[in-house]
C-alpha cells in the first residue's frame, strides 16, 4: 500500500501547496485591483485610521476643518468636522466616508493624509507604522483672510455672488467666497445632502447651487470689467494712447443698428469728444465698440488669451472645480482661432464683454492683480503654509510668475485709468478715506431683458503700491449695476485686510 | 534527544510564540483590552504541557512533531480569534481543554491497542450516518446560512458532521481493509459499495445542501479505496461520478447552484436578483458578499501584514465586513494580518502536519492501520483544501472550518481526536522498529 499512500500524500501536499499560490495572488498581482474597487469598505476604513490634518485660516488659529476620534471596534477613528460650520465652504470642501471629496479637502488630500512625497513625511509614516502608532497628516495653513473671508460672506448673503481678493504681488488669495455656502457637517448627516440640494435660490431662476465655487467655477458674462483687456489691447500695440480723442455719439453702430450706450454709465448720455481715459472712467460703451471694431475680435481675445483667458487658472482646487474663461457657445468654450471662428464674433459687443464671452471671478481678480503688479500676473494660490505633525514648516508659499499679461507702461496706463474710474467715474462707491483705491465696474445683461444684470467690480489698492486685488460679482441684480452693487462691497473686503489708514484723503500723483 | 523530550522543546517554543501573539495583540489594541489578556498564553501553555505529559505516558514513541504544530495552530486561531473578539476566545479556550480531555481520555483508553476499533467498524459507520442525519431531526436540528449543519442542545451548538469524518474514516480503514482484495478485483457487484457510498455522499449534498462535506467524505472514501486497491480507474469513476452528480446538483438545487454562480462570477457589474432580499443587487452586494469581502481582506495583508491586531474587519459604523470571519473565514483574518509571509507559514505548518502524518501511514506496518492514518491524515488535507480553496476561488466556497484553527466546538473536539489517533499510530510504528 505504501506506493498509493505515498501518491495520496503528493497529491495531498500538492493541493495545499496551490493553496499558497493562490494566496500569493490574490495577496500580490491581485491586489491593487481590489483596493481599487468602489466596495472595498477596507480602503475606505484605512483613511480613517489616519488623523487627518487641520486645515487652518490664514492666522493660523482659526480651523476651519478638524477631527473628532471616536473608538470603533478598538480602532481609533478620525471624522472631518468643520467648527465654522461652512466659512470658505466650497475652498475648502468636504471629505466624508464613502471617499468623496472636494475643494482643499481633495486637491491636498495627499499632505492631509502624509501621503505626500517629502522625505521627512515619508520617514515618519514609515515610523509609525513601524511602531503601530497613529499616521499623522500633514496639516494645512490656507492663505484664506479669516475675518475678511467672514465679512465677504455676510455681505453677499442673500445673494448669489462670488468674490476673490489676492494679493497682487504674491498670488496669496485672502477671500474667496461663494454665495449661497452650505455647512460641511451636514453633507454626512441622513437627508442633509438633500438639505444642502434644497438650499433655495436667492436668485431665481438661477439654481441656488451651494456646492459650485461660483469664484471659479461660475462663469458670468463680464460686461464692462472687460473693458479693461480691450484697452490693455489698443495700448500694448500703440494703435491708441490714453489721449486718444473718440465722438461718443451716445450709440455704436453694429451690423448697421445702433447699439445705445448702457445704464450704467455715469454722466450723460452721448459725451460726444472724449478720450480713452474717459471713455473708460465712465464706461462708454460706444467708445469700446469703435475700438473692438478697429481691433478686430482676434486681437481682442488675442490680449485675453495674455491674461490667462483660454486656460484653467491654477489654484490648489480640484481641477472638476475651476473653469476656464473665453467666449462660450452652447455651453463649451468656443476658440475662434479654428476655421472661420472670428467670423463668428462680434468685436465691437464683445470689446465690451458681451457676446458669448464668460469669465470666472478668479481670472477677473487676475486680471485686476497683473495691471496692480506692472503686468506682470501671479500665480494664485490658496496654501500659505504646509505644517508637518510637530508643526515645523515643510512647504512655504513662493510666490510665482504666471505670466507677463502685458506691458509694465500698459499697465501703469491702466493703472491710472482705473484710479479715475473710482475718483471720478462709476467706481465712486468704492472710495477709501486715505486710500487710493483703483477699480473698474461691470454690468452685464445676463437676459433679453434689459433689467436683470450681473454687477461686476474689479479693483486693487492702495494704487501707488497695491497688496490686494480681487473682483467681486454679484448675479442677478434687478436693475443693481456694478459701481452700485459689487463696489460697496469691493470697498469693504479692501478695509478689511489693508492696515487703517489715518483718515485724509491721498492723492496718486501722476 | 528522546522524542518526547524534543516534543517538549518544540511545545515551548509554541509556547513563546503564543505569548509573543498575544503579547503583539495586547499591545495593538490594548485600549480595548487589558493586560491579563496576556494569562491566556499562560494558560494555554500549561494546557498543552498537559497533554504532553498524557503522551509522555501513554505514547512515549510516537512522532514528537504533531503536538507541537497543533499546539501552533490551536494557537494562532486562538490569537485571531481572541483579536476579533475577546469572548469568543474565553469560550474557544474551553473548547481547547474539552479538545484536550477528550485527546488525554482518548490516549489513556486505547493506549494498549487501538486495533480493537477495527472489531466495531459497522458501529463507527452506522453512528457516523446516523450523525450526519441528526441535524435533519425536527427539534434539535438547526439551519444556518442555508445549510442544515448544526444541533443545538440549549445554548449549545455542535456540528455532528465534524465527529462524523472521523467515524467515517475509522469505518472505512476497516471495511475497506476487509474488503481489499475483492475490491480490487473490481466485479460491479463488488463495486457496490462504492455506489453505494457516492449516493450516500450525493444524498447528505441534497439534505444538508453541504457541496463541501460531501466533496470531503466522497474525497476521503476515493483516497481510501485508491490506497487499498491501487485501482486508478476507481478514482477516475468515483471523480467522473462526483462531477456528474455535482453537474445534477447544480441544475436541479438552487442553493448548489447559487454557490457555483459565486464561485464563477462574484462581482457584477449589473445588478442581478438576489435572493436573500428578493430584490435587484449587484451580486457582490449580495449572495457572494461574504467571499468579495474576505478576499479584499486577504488582500489588504499584501506580503508583510498589517500586524496582529491592526486589520480591518468592521465599517467605520462599526459593522462587521465578514459575517462569519472567526469560523470560515478565520483564513482570511490571518492573512490580513500576517500577510503572504504569515500565511504561507501557516499553510506549510498544515503541510508539515500532512507530511507527518503520511510518514505514519508509511511507517506502520499493519493495514488497518496504515489505512486509519493515511485517511485521518488526507481528511485533515482535503478539509484544509476545501475551505481555504473555497476562499481563494480554487474551488466552489462551502461552508466548513479549518482544522484547529477555526473558532467552534465541534472541529476542535474532532481534530483533537484525529491527532490522538495518528499520535497512537505512530506510537505503535516506532515501537516495534525500536
Amino acid at each position: 500500500m505504501n506506493r498509493q499512500i505515498s501518491q495520496v500524500a503528493i497529491a495531498s501536499l500538492i493541493l495545499l501547496a496551490s493553496l499558497i499560490v493562490a494566496t500569493t495572488y490574490w495577496q500580490t498581482w491581485a491586489s491593487a485591483g481590489l483596493a481599487a474597487r468602489q466596495d472595498n469598505e477596507i480602503q475606505r476604513v484605512a483613511q480613517f485610521t489616519i488623523d487627518r490634518g487641520l486645515i487652518y485660516a490664514s492666522n493660523g488659529k482659526t480651523v476651519l476643518a478638524a477631527n473628532t476620534r471616536k473608538k470603533i471596534g478598538g480602532q481609533t477613528l478620525f471624522f472631518r468636522r468643520y467648527p465654522t460650520n461652512g466659512l470658505a465652504s466650497q475652498v475648502v470642501g468636504y471629505s466624508t466616508q464613502s471617499r468623496s471629496r472636494t475643494g482643499v479637502e481633495q486637491a491636498e488630500n495627499s499632505y492631509l493624509t502624509a501621503s505626500n512625497a517629502d522625505i521627512g513625511t515619508i520617514l515618519g509614516t514609515v515610523g509609525s507604522r513601524l511602531k503601530g502608532t497613529t499616521i499623522k497628516g500633514n496639516s494645512l495653513v490656507l492663505t484664506i483672510h479669516a475675518g475678511a473671508q467672514k465679512l465677504a460672506e455676510n455681505l453677499l448673503a442673500g445673494k448669489c455672488g462670488a468674490a476673490v481678493v489676492m494679493n497682487p504681488k504674491t498670488g496669496a488669495v485672502y477671500v474667496m467666497a461663494s454665495t449661497p455656502g452650505f455647512n460641511p457637517n451636514l453633507v454626512e448627516q441622513p437627508a442633509g445632502y438633500a438639505k444642502i440640494s434644497a438650499t433655495k435660490s436667492p436668485c431665481p431662476p438661477e439654481p441656488a447651487a451651494p456646492l459650485l465655487n461660483r469664484a471659479t467655477q461660475g462663469l458670468f458674462p463680464p460686461g464692462s470689467i472687460f473693458k479693461t483687456i480691450t484697452a490693455a489691447a489698443a495700448l500694448d500695440d500703440g494703435v491708441y494712447k490714453p489721449d486718444s480723442t473718440f465722438d461718443d455719439p451716445g450709440y455704436c453702430t453694429e451690423y448697421g443698428k445702433q447699439v445705445k450706450n448702457a445704464l450704467d454709465q455715469s454722466g450723460p448720455e452721448a459725451f460726444g469728444i472724449v478720450n480713452l481715459v474717459e471713455a473708460y472712467q465712465h464706461s462708454i460703451n460706444a467708445v469700446f465698440c469703435n475700438i473692438g471694431q478697429k481691433l478686430g475680435a482676434k486681437r481682442i481675445l488675442d490680449e485675453a488669451r495674455k491674461f490667462g483667458f483660454y486656460s484653467v487658472p491654477p489654484l490648489e482646487m480640484p481641477s472638476d472645480a475651476r473653469s476656464a474663461s473665453g467666449l462660450y457657445l452652447n455651453g463649451k468654450l468656443f476658440d475662434p482661432s479654428t476655421g472661420k471662428g472670428y467670423s463668428r464674433v462680434d468685436p465691437g459687443r464683445l470689446a465690451f464683454g458681451q457676446d458669448k464671452m464668460l469669465t470666472t471671478p478668479l481670472q477677473m481678480a487676475m486680471v485686476a492683480s497683473a495691471v496692480a503688479n506692472n503686468g506682470v500676473e501671479m500665480k494664485p494660490t490658496l496654501i500659505k503654509q504646509v505644517l508637518a505633525p510637530d508643526g515645523s514648516v515643510i512647504k512655504r508659499l513662493h510666490p510665482q510668475v504666471l505670466r507677463q499679461a502685458t506691458k509694465a507702461s500698459t499697465a501703469a496706463e491702466l493703472k491710472n485709468m482705473m484710479v479715475e474710474v473710482v475718483q471720478a467715474g462709476t467706481g465712486t462707491a468704492a472710495q477709501i478715506p486715505g486710500v487710493v483705491v483703483a477699480g473698474k465696474t461691470g454690468t452685464a445683461e445676463t437676459c433679453a431683458c434689459n433689467t436683470v444684470y450681473d454687477a461686476w467690480f474689479i479693483f486693487f489698492a492702495p494704487a501707488e503700491d497695491p497688496t490686494v486685488a480681487g473682483a467681486v460679482v454679484v448675479e442677478y441684480q434687478n436693475n443693481g449695476f456694478g459701481g452700485s452693487v459689487a463696489a460697496p462691497i469691493a470697498k469693504q473686503l479692501m478695509q478689511a485686510i489693508l492696515p487703517p489708514t489715518p483718515n485724509s484723503t491721498g492723492t496718486l500723483g501722476n | 534527544m528522546s522524542y518526547r523530550n524534543r516534543e517538549l522543546g518544540y511545545l515551548i517554543a509554541v509556547g513563546a510564540l503564543t505569548g509573543l501573539g498575544f503579547a503583539s495583540v495586547y499591545i495593538a489594541r490594548q485600549a480595548v483590552i487589558g493586560w491579563s489578556s496576556l494569562t491566556y498564553a499562560a494558560f494555554f501553555v500549561g494546557l498543552y504541557l498537559i497533554a504532553h505529559i498524557v503522551t509522555r505516558l501513554t505514547v512515549p514513541h510516537a512522532d514528537p512533531y504533531l503536538l507541537p504544530m497543533t499546539g501552533f495552530l490551536t494557537a494562532v486561531g486562538l490569537t485571531e480569534i481572541y483579536r476579533l473578539g475577546p469572548g469568543d476566545a474565553f469560550k474557544q479556550g474551553l473548547w481547547v481543554v474539552i479538545g484536550v480531555a477528550v485527546f488525554a481520555l482518548t490516549m489513556i483508553g486505547l493506549r494498549r491497542d487501538y486495533r480493537v476499533l477495527e472489531d466495531y467498524k459497522y458501529l463507527f459507520g452506522v453512528g457516523a450516518i446516523a450523525l450526519l442525519f441528526l441535524p435533519r431531526l425536527p427539534v434539535i436540528g438547526e439551519t444556518i446560512n442555508g445549510a442544515r449543519l448544526w444541533i443545538h442542545f440549549g445554548p449549545l451548538q455542535f456540528q455532528p458532521g465534524e465527529l462524523a469524518k472521523i467515524f467515517l474514516i475509522v469505518f472505512l480503514a476497516g471495511y475497506v481493509r476487509e474488503k481489499r482484495e475483492v475490491l480490487a478485483q473490481g466485479r460491479l457487484k463488488d463495486v457496490g459499495p462504492v455506489l453505494v457510498i457516492w449516493a450516500a455522499a450525493m444524498l447528505v449534498l441534497v439534505a444538508t445542501n453541504d457541496l463541501g462535506s460531501a466533496l470531503l467524505y466522497f474525497g476521503i472514501f476515493i483516497a481510501m479505496l485508491y490506497i487499498a486497491t491501487a485501482r486508478l480507474s476507481f478514482v477516475l469513476a468515483g471523480l467522473g461520478l462526483f462531477v456528474a452528480g455535482v453537474y445534477a446538483a447544480n441544475r436541479a438545487i438552487p442553493h448548489v447552484h447559487e454557490r457555483v454562480l459565486i464561485w464563477l462570477h462574484p462581482w457584477t457589474t449589473q445588478k442581478v436578483p438576489c435572493p436573500v432580499t428578493g430584490t435587484m443587487a449587484l451580486r457582490q452586494d449580495c449572495e457572494s458578499y461574504q467571499l468579495v469581502k474576505s478576499l479584499y481582506s486577504i488582500s489588504n495583508g499584501g506580503f508583510g501584514g498589517t500586524g496582529l491586531g491592526k486589520g480591518t474587519f468592521t465599517t467605520t459604523s462599526g459593522t462587521q465586513l465578514i459575517p462569519d470571519v472567526k469560523t470560515d473565514f478565520i483564513y482570511s483574518a490571518v492573512a490580513q494580518e500576517l500577510g503572504l509571509v504569515g500565511v504561507a507559514a501557516l499553510l506549510l505548518v498544515f503541510m508539515v502536519f500532512v507530511a507527518r502524518g503520511m510518514k505514519i501511514a508509511l511507517q506502520v506496518d499493519d493495514g488497518f492501520s496504515k489505512l486509519l492514518a493515511a485517511g485521518l491524515t488526507f481528511g485533515f488535507a482535503l478539509q484544509t483544501f476545501v475551505i481555504v480553496g473555497g476562499i481563494l476561488r480554487i474551488i466552489p466556497l462551502t461552508g466548513i472550518t479549518l482544522p484547529f484553527v477555526s473558532y467552534g466546538g465541534s472541529s476542535i473536539v474532532a481534530n483533537f481526536l484525529l491527532l490522538a489517533g495518528l499520535l497512537l499510530i505512530s506510537n505503535r510504528a516506532n515501537a516495534n522498529t525500536a
